[in-house]
């Protein structure tokens, strides 16, 4: 009988804590490739290793980004490739960690041997790649938000930043709704480099128009309960809340804003509506809610190039709509894949060479590359979300500004501390 | 001050959510020893069971009653054919036997329901938020206040005022003894480990309308039903209320002072006490060894 009791209810303290620990540390230990080094092939497929978040709170928009991606694999092969080479797409879940992404990044270089390396979803984990990218010199398409990136720090002449920018996208808003809403902002940001970047870029455009800030309260990445920022954000009464955060986190805040009644009181604006989170929120939560956005497929009604990636898209999917991320990772694979059609070879030189030349225009009218920094010169556009007279389930915003693209609007050469 | 004092309200509506989803984690480690690691899946796969059952029937009252019988059945079906080998030998068995459980389930939803969030809007009759004074607090969250302490009656009523409770609780003391006075013990196990699991799935369920239901949503509550748990004393179901209150208001005031805090307050508080009251808040000494 004591024995029985000993084993059932005689477990030390010490044990269950080492064995918790050791169970919790699991998925952190780093699986680090026994690396044998093999130069990628000029000849064979045409590898593009493309790290995204496939687990955690981006995880819905990674996913996106992969469908897209493999749909311009798909374009490329079906139309026979270049030079007969096909292109094959190596996905890899960066779990929206640094360490993770810079792992699964090494090895797609190392050991799968891949040319071109396209991806990741984090203003943060971005650069982790860029990092080994940069030091290995292979090409890197980036399709997420980062202004670092393109500063003369991390800048590399194999570093191309396709997506839009939290500096272009928190400006439009600000001169959208700074003003037009009030003057006076509570800024709710994550707490990493994208909510700070998105904060700096808000301040930065709002202080001409009079904005002023009454606080700006950070949450950790992947908070999933706001109730103790909200009583707050009320108690200041401002007249805009601007809410720099993404994925499952956007989606969360704004329905616990929402029930804590935030809306009656003030104008909700997001540096980054997504498409996917509001379809993820729903209709009563995303009311009168405002953004920017890099792409909505309701533009096909002014942009030809917006119209065929979303039949492309939807005859590929089941009807389903691309997602503004999505369409960045189409943009970001086509655009390797055209570059090495014309180079007739994946050498990165030449390559890099080819991306930087190019005028294209994929999905949302005219895009080419800035010279210093190789950030993508594009339009942006402010939405406001739509609850009534939708024409489907999918219409779900109304864009009310189109800004064309400039590189006025980015920050110049100089403060990005390249030599001009 | 006014402020203060809605963020004591909100601490406290926040914390009773801690409550309810450290309380099925504690009853299982309370009375059968077993680390349930899967904690987070099952409140995930309720999620996933009530959006289900709320799709099909429209019914949210009806959700809320089938959502926890579901997965205890589901639950029971895990103690019967995968724990119940494992009673008696090292505790790191169960414990690793649900760790790997959780990834399988997180898999299988996944696969079924794909990555993406499903929308889950708060219920027609809960909706808006109450002026309690000092502040406006969602009348949601006050509805789940009352359901906890609802839950925590039943379930105090159950263990200390019923003859099968009094089964249960001398089943957790001594097993062997209850097994000689001819009780079937396992069956006892088998309906306290449902017990649990069907909580932890309502509980999931009930943060559908606050989170969205995704594959990922039970990650963090894993880890916070253990702070609240061992912060109140593992197995003891009185310091998980009171842990779980403590934490809503641990994080809710360090919010109000120090926002980028509030996550990591919590692992400070449980640090403490592990320091200062090594068994937890109301956990009794000997319980752990």
């Amino acid at each position: 009988m004591k024995s029985e009791k000993k084993t059932i209810a005689g477990i030390s303290r010490r044990n269950l804590l080492a064995s918790a620990a050791a169970v919790a540390a699991l998925p952190v230990l780093p699986s680090m490739p026994y690396i044998t080094r093999a130069a990628a092939q000029d000849t064979g497929p045409i590898k593009i290793g493309f790290p995204v978040p496939l687990t955690g709170p981006f995880a819905t928009e990674a996913q996106d980004q992969v469908r897209a991606a493999q749909l311009a694999v798909k374009e490329f092969n079906d139309a026979g490739g270049a030079n007969g080479r096909q292109c094959e797409l190596l996905v890899r879940d960066d779990k929206l960690n640094p360490g993770e992404a810079a792992t699964r990044t090494l090895e797609l270089i190392e050991k799968d041997n891949a040319h071109f390396i396209c991806g990741t979803l984090s203003a943060a984990v971005q650069l982790s790649v860029n990092n080994v990218t940069k030091a290995r010199g292979v090409i890197y398409v980036s399709i997420s938000q980062s202004d670092k990136i393109s500063e003369a720090s991390d800048a590399s002449p194999v570093t191309f930043h396709e997506a839009v920018n939290p500096h272009l996208m928190s400006s439009a808003v600000a001169r959208y709704a700074v003003g037009k809403f009030g003057k006076k902002a509570v800024c709710l940001v994550s707490d990493y480099a994208y909510g700070h970047e998105n904060l700096r870029g808000f301040q930065r455009a709002g202080q001409p128009l009079g904005l002023e800030i009454l606080a700006d309260l950070r949450h950790p990445l992947g908070q999933t309960d706001y109730s103790t920022f909200l009583p707050r954000i009320a108690a200041l009464k401002p007249e805009i809340l601007f809410l720099a955060n993404f994925g499952a986190d956007l989606v969360n805040s704004v329905k616990q804003a929402t029930d804590f009644g935030l809306k009656d009181r003030m104008k909700i604006v997001c540096p980054t509506l997504l498409y996917t989170s509001r379809i993820a929120g729903g209709d009563e939560a995303f009311e009168g809610i405002a953004g920017a956005a890099p792409f909505y497929w309701g533009i096909e009604d002014k942009i030809p190039s917006a119209k065929t990636f979303n039949d492309k898209f939807k005859a590929a999917y089941g009807g389903r709509y691309p997602s503004d991320y999505g369409a960045m990772g189409y943009s970001g694979i086509r655009q390797i894949l055209d570059a090495v059609k014309i180079a007739k070879t994946t050498e990165t030189k030449a390559v890099a060479a080819a991306i930087r030349a190019l005028k294209y225009d994929y999905y949302k009218g005219p895009q080419y590359y800035r010279a210093c920094d190789q950030q993508s010169v594009q339009s942006v556009f402010v939405l406001e979300s739509k609850t009534k007279n939708k024409r489907n389930q999918y219409d779900v915003f109304d864009v009310v500004v189109t800004e064309a693209p400039d590189e006025k609007r980015l920050r110049t050469c100089e403060e990005l501390g390249h030599k001009t | 001050m006014d402020l203060l004092l809605t963020q004591l309200a909100t601490g406290l509506a926040l914390g009773s959510i801690y409550v309810i989803v450290g309380l099925g984690l504690s009853l299982i480690f309370g009375m059968l020893h077993v680390v349930n690691f899967a904690h987070g899946a099952f409140f995930m796969v309720g999620g996933y069971v009530g959006v289900f059952v709320f799709a099909k029937t429209g019914n949210f009252w009806f959700s809320l009653v089938a959502v926890p019988l579901v997965v205890g059945v589901i639950g029971m079906a895990v103690e019967r054919v995968l724990i119940r080998p494992l009673y008696g030998r090292n505790i790191d068995d169960p414990l690793l036997l649900t760790f790997g459980l959780s990834y399988i389930f997180v898999e299988v939803i996944r696969i079924t329901f794909g990555l993406e969030g499903i929308p889950f809007g708060t219920p027609r009759e809960l909706r808006g938020a109450v002026d309690i004074g000092v502040g406006f607090i969602p009348l949601y969250r006050i509805f789940l206040v009352a359901l906890t302490a609802a839950i925590l009656i039943a379930l105090w009523l159950f263990l200390e005022k019923t003859s099968y409770g009094l089964i249960v609780r001398a089943g957790a003391r001594d097993p062997e003894i209850v097994r000689v006075l001819g009780i079937d013990i396992s069956r006892v196990w088998l309906f306290v480990f449902g017990l649990g699991t069907g909580i932890a799935g309502l509980a999931g369920f009930l943060s559908a309308p606050i989170q969205s239901v995704n594959p990922d949503m039970g990650v963090p509550v894993l880890a916070e039903a253990f702070v609240v748990t061992v912060v109140g004393g593992m197995g003891s179901l009185v310091g998980s209320v009171v842990a779980g209150l403590l934490v809503g208001v641990v994080v809710s005031i360090t919010s109000l002072f120090a926002p980028d805090m509030a996550r990591v307050s919590i692992f400070i508080l449980m640090a403490v006490v592990l320091l200062v009251r090594p068994q937890g808040l109301f956990g009794r000494k000997g319980a752990m060894g």
